[in-house]
């Protein structure tokens, strides 16, 4: 069991007796090796029910918005990332800081269950970890490896791991890490010919299968109706056309610039496997490098396409 | 019954003498994962492969299939009539197949083929294709098939069953399509029946014994559609569901389907897309009205339509066969195993 | 094989503004092939969907009766892409029907009956086409009473309003036209809501007496209590549901209400039926 289990389940249940809040959003422990549950504990007894791990790869920032009926404020879990997604709810008017009570989570990262999964010719049966050991079973063999070398990729490069806002504490802050070149991969991209690109993004996409999951995995795309499913006018065809599929993922990426706060929701919950950050990662590389900005960090400051300068970088217009 | 034993070795010599007849699906590995393909030349399936992440019922409903078309232009004459677009249904054989997977097809007759109305979309590709199923040996913890009327050797709806016994594949020919595909290939070594059939029991009881996953759904038929529907647990269920459409998209039962239109210049296209039920654009109306606006509504019109409407509607056992695909790829781990148990008790 | 999902071509034959807001339109059409016509034979309560090719489908109500020959009608009013469209195009043009679709009224059950026919809004098109068929000399001895409640906003809001002016001079249909409010002087009808104007005049109900109910939600939903006091049971009132609707025919999966599907067990269901499924339309 991670040690924060048993923390989050006393703190939830605390909360809930105080009644400084009226449920507790957090995760429940998966019917599948590998698998957590979005889960909302409504009284003490549920509170019992709630896990940590390792792959509790969600961001419960997404839920927030879909919570109507709740008279007294909403408790939830927040690593890092999804603390940031709520600053970002805030900033956005989604919903009241006052409607809250954050319980934040100081994250070591969650693990690539993917990378994981190629390590075994057959299914995974079970998986634990102990600190930073991973003990994962198949019928057929055990590996125990290193948390830090089976990261999401998104992990690898976090330099947000504490909470950015939060009412109680899971555990003491740890320590950020130092990221030599947190923009590697996306130079990468940028380094590559414009036909190398198109290239490059036609086979990122090839496999989609438009479930939308990446979509609605995303704290940020709470549209009421996304431009994909407005019909009137139909900004983008339904089919699987691949400049139809194309459309749709760059266009939710800049609807996500400078928004984007790299949780890994998306490609966590991708079931094909697209590395749908390719996208997001180069918006927030330019919006740190022209604005100076990463998102979801103060509820004070107004994203950067939110608000005008006069000595905005321009250099880009022609 | 006729059983003929393929040496591995002659496996791909069959398939490559095949093709002159048959256009070929099979599972290949794509980057890190098993989709259903066609195969082009020299390329064969991976028979040793895992699950694919979608179901084949692509190759029968493909997710994206033209229907209609007309010209837009109004100098010809038979403008803005439609007419069914043409496609090529000569015969395909798909290798490899799961037995469950296939049954899954059957589920989707029920749909596609009634008394009433024919989809000819549906019905012709059905026509034009050869099941060769592959028993599954070692089932995997999520394969759940022996607890809603399959399993992993199912023949229900195969044209030819293999079975991997080594080296070689004993293939029982179930059907005069699945014979003619054998013979296509020119596999004729016939085996002593009764040995072959003794092999494969014993290979089918250890494999239904080595199925771990099971769900009980005994209870379902002796209650109402509107005691299940009304029961207290939905929301619980529903909060996690972030209503993509995977379940139903890597679904072999699943087959709701959308209609779209799209112009080019003079001509135009209607066409179907695989639709999901998690969607709320499935039902909304034009007005704006929804009658299933909430996300409880609509996940439990899913599990709702998989193990109450349409048992009741059909009576032929539940909408589902017990892949496993959806408690794989399910984003938020929403398991129809537990539900089903939930509405069961 | 017939394909069910192929429309037949038709030639939009005239137009003609229903309602005085112009939010409704009433097309005829003929069939460009005559077999197509005779393969279209209806009954009244069906529906089909109207097909543009290019722009897509829309599940209407079919208006015209089967009594009518030569030519089918239906009242669409403009609310989505389709409809919008269709409200733009000529007489000539060019475009597609598939159907009938759907189950229809009841209309052997109904032999012999009384007939109370209940009406809102823009839903009086199937009751048009019932009451036509009703009134053909060939069918009118088949039925006994025949009650009809319409109501809409105002007078000019009434569908097939000179339809409705002649069957009040008839001695062989009560007519009971209202509107909710109007300040024409002249207005010689009923003033006030549907639900209430059943209760003041509608038939009360034996075993020989049937309700068809046609109209929006709000109008539904205040008749129902009024139909259970004038001693209407679950199954002698008769409803038609509308869905969104895809394919008509059974197999796109949207618009089912538990098991039944409206576009093919459906659109027409008595309470009794409805009440046994979960109230998702």
């Amino acid at each position: 069991m991670h040690t924060y289990t048993e923390k989050i389940q006393n703190l939830a249940k605390d909360v809930l007796k105080q009644g400084k809040a009226e449920m507790v959003i957090g995760f429940k422990q998966g019917t599948i090796p590998m698998a957590a549950n979005p889960f909302v504990a409504k009284n003490e007894n549920d509170a019992d029910n709630l896990i940590w791990s390792s792959t509790c790869g969600l961001n419960l920032a997404n839920y927030l918005p879909g919570i109507k009926k709740c008279e007294g404020k909403i408790g939830i879990i927040a690593k890092g990332c999804d603390s940031r997604n709520i600053v970002t709810h805030i900033v956005e008017n989604k919903i009241d800081r006052e409607k809250l009570y954050i319980i934040g989570l100081p994250c070591t990262g969650m693990v690539d269950k993917k990378q994981i999964a190629l390590l075994f010719d057959d299914e995974i049966t079970q998986f634990s970890e102990e600190g930073n050991t991973l003990i994962v079973k198949s019928e057929t063999k055990e590996e125990k490896i290193n948390k830090q070398e089976y990261l999401r990729s998104n992990c690898k490069t976090c330099t947000h791991r504490n909470p950015v806002i939060y009412d109680e504490l899971v555990s003491d802050l740890v320590e950020e890490q130092i990221i030599e070149d947190q923009f590697a991969d996306v130079k990468k991209i940028e380094a590559m010919s414009s036909e190398e690109k198109w290239d490059f993004f036609d086979k990122l996409t090839e496999d989609c299968i438009r479930c939308y999951a990446c979509r609605n995995a995303c704290p940020l795309c709470y549209c009421p109706t996304c431009f994909v499913d407005e019909s009137g006018p139909q900004w983008v065809g339904k089919g699987q056309n691949t400049d139809d599929i194309k459309t749709f993922h760059y266009l939710r990426a800049y609807h996500c610039a400078g928004r984007c706060t790299d949780c890994g929701a998306c490609e966590e919950a991708c079931p094909m496997d697209i590395k749908v950050r390719n996208f997001t990662r180069k918006l927030n590389k330019d919006s740190l490098e022209l604005f100076n900005w990463e998102a979801g960090l103060d509820i004070s400051q107004r994203p950067p396409l939110d608000t005008y300068q006069p000595d905005d970088p321009d250099d880009f217009i022609m | 019954m006729k059983i003929i034993k393929i040496d591995k070795k002659e496996w791909e010599q069959g398939l490559d003498k095949s093709r002159k007849e048959y256009h070929l699906f099979g599972a290949v590995k794509d980057k890190d994962y098993y989709l259903i393909q066609a195969l082009g030349d020299k390329v064969y399936p991976d028979m040793e492969s895992s699950d694919t992440i979608l179901s084949p019922k692509s190759v029968i409903f493909p997710q994206t299939e033209k229907m209609l078309t007309a010209n837009l232009d109004e100098a010809q004459d038979n403008h803005h009539i439609m007419e069914r677009v043409e496609t090529d249904y000569s015969p395909r054989a798909v290798l490899g197949i799961k037995p469950y997977d296939a049954k899954a097809f059957k589920i989707l007759q029920l749909n596609f083929d009634t008394e009433e109305f024919k989809d000819p979309y549906f019905c012709d590709a059905y026509a034009a294709t050869t099941l060769v199923g592959l028993a599954v040996n070692n089932p995997g913890q999520f394969d759940f098939s022996t607890s809603v009327d399959t399993g992993p050797f199912d023949e229900t709806d195969l044209d030819v069953l293999l079975i991997d016994t080594g080296n070689e594949y004993l293939a029982k020919v179930i059907t005069d399509k699945g014979e003619n595909f054998i013979s296509k290939c020119g596999f004729d070594n016939q085996t002593d029946e009764k040995n072959a059939l003794e092999t494969i029991s014993k290979l089918k009881k250890k494999a239904e014994k080595a199925i771990v996953s099971t769900v009980s759904h005994d209870k379902l038929n002796g209650k109402t559609i509107l005691e299940l529907y009304n029961a207290p647990f939905w929301d619980d269920i529903a909060f996690s569901c972030i209503n993509c459409g995977t379940c139903t998209y890597v679904c072999p039962t699943c087959w709701c389907f959308d209609i779209q239109d799209e112009t080019k210049d003079k001509s135009c296209i209607r066409f179907r897309n695989w639709d999901t039920c998690m969607s709320r654009l499935f039902t909304e109306h034009a007005s704006g009205h929804n009658p299933r606006e909430g996300k409880t509504q609509r996940v439990r019109q899913r599990f709702m339509h998989k193990l109450k409407y349409f048992p009741d509607k059909y009576d032929q056992g539940l909408m589902c066969v017990g892949c496993g695909r959806c408690v794989k790829h399910c984003p938020v781990n929403i398991d129809i195993r537990e539900i089903c148990e939930q509405m069961n008790s | 094989m017939e394909n069910p999902y192929r429309p037949y071509p038709v030639r939009i034959d005239d137009i003609e503004i229903a309602t005085e807001d112009k939010s409704l339109k009433t097309f005829k059409f003929v069939f460009l092939n005559k077999e197509d016509e005779e393969k279209f034979s209806y009954q009244a309560g069906q529906f089909a969907e109207l097909s543009i090719p290019g722009i897509g489908e829309i599940p209407i109500g079919i208006a015209s009766s089967p009594v009518e020959k030569g030519f089918v009608k239906f009242t669409v009013f403009k609310t989505g892409v389709v409809t919008s469209h269709l409200h733009n195009m000529q007489v000539g043009d060019i475009m597609g029907i598939r159907g009938p679709l759907g189950n229809w009224y009841p209309w052997e059950t109904l032999e012999n009956k009384n007939i109370l026919i209940i009406g809102g809004g823009f839903a009086f098109t199937t009751l048009r086409s019932s009451i036509i068929y009703m009134l053909d000399p060939a069918n009118r001895a088949k039925f006994k009473n025949i009650d009809v409640v319409y109501g809409a906003r105002s007078p000019g809001m009434l569908l097939y309003r000179d339809e409705l002016y002649e069957w009040e001079k008839r001695d062989d249909i009560n007519m009971h036209i209202t509107v909710d409010g109007t300040d024409d002087p002249n207005w010689n009808y009923h003033t006030g809501f549907v639900p209430q104007i059943t209760e003041d005049f509608g038939p009360k109900a034996d075993k020989d007496t049937y309700a068809i109910v046609c109209g929006p939600p709000i109008m539904i939903k205040f008749t129902q209590p009024v139909l259970e006091k004038l001693g209407y049971s679950d199954d002698q009132v008769i409803m038609s549901l509308e869905n969104r609707m895809k394919c008509g025919i059974g197999m796109c999966g949207r618009c089912n209400i538990g098991k039944e599907l409206v576009c093919k067990d459906g659109p027409v269901f008595t309470l009794k039926e409805i009440n046994l499924t979960p109230k998702e339309y």
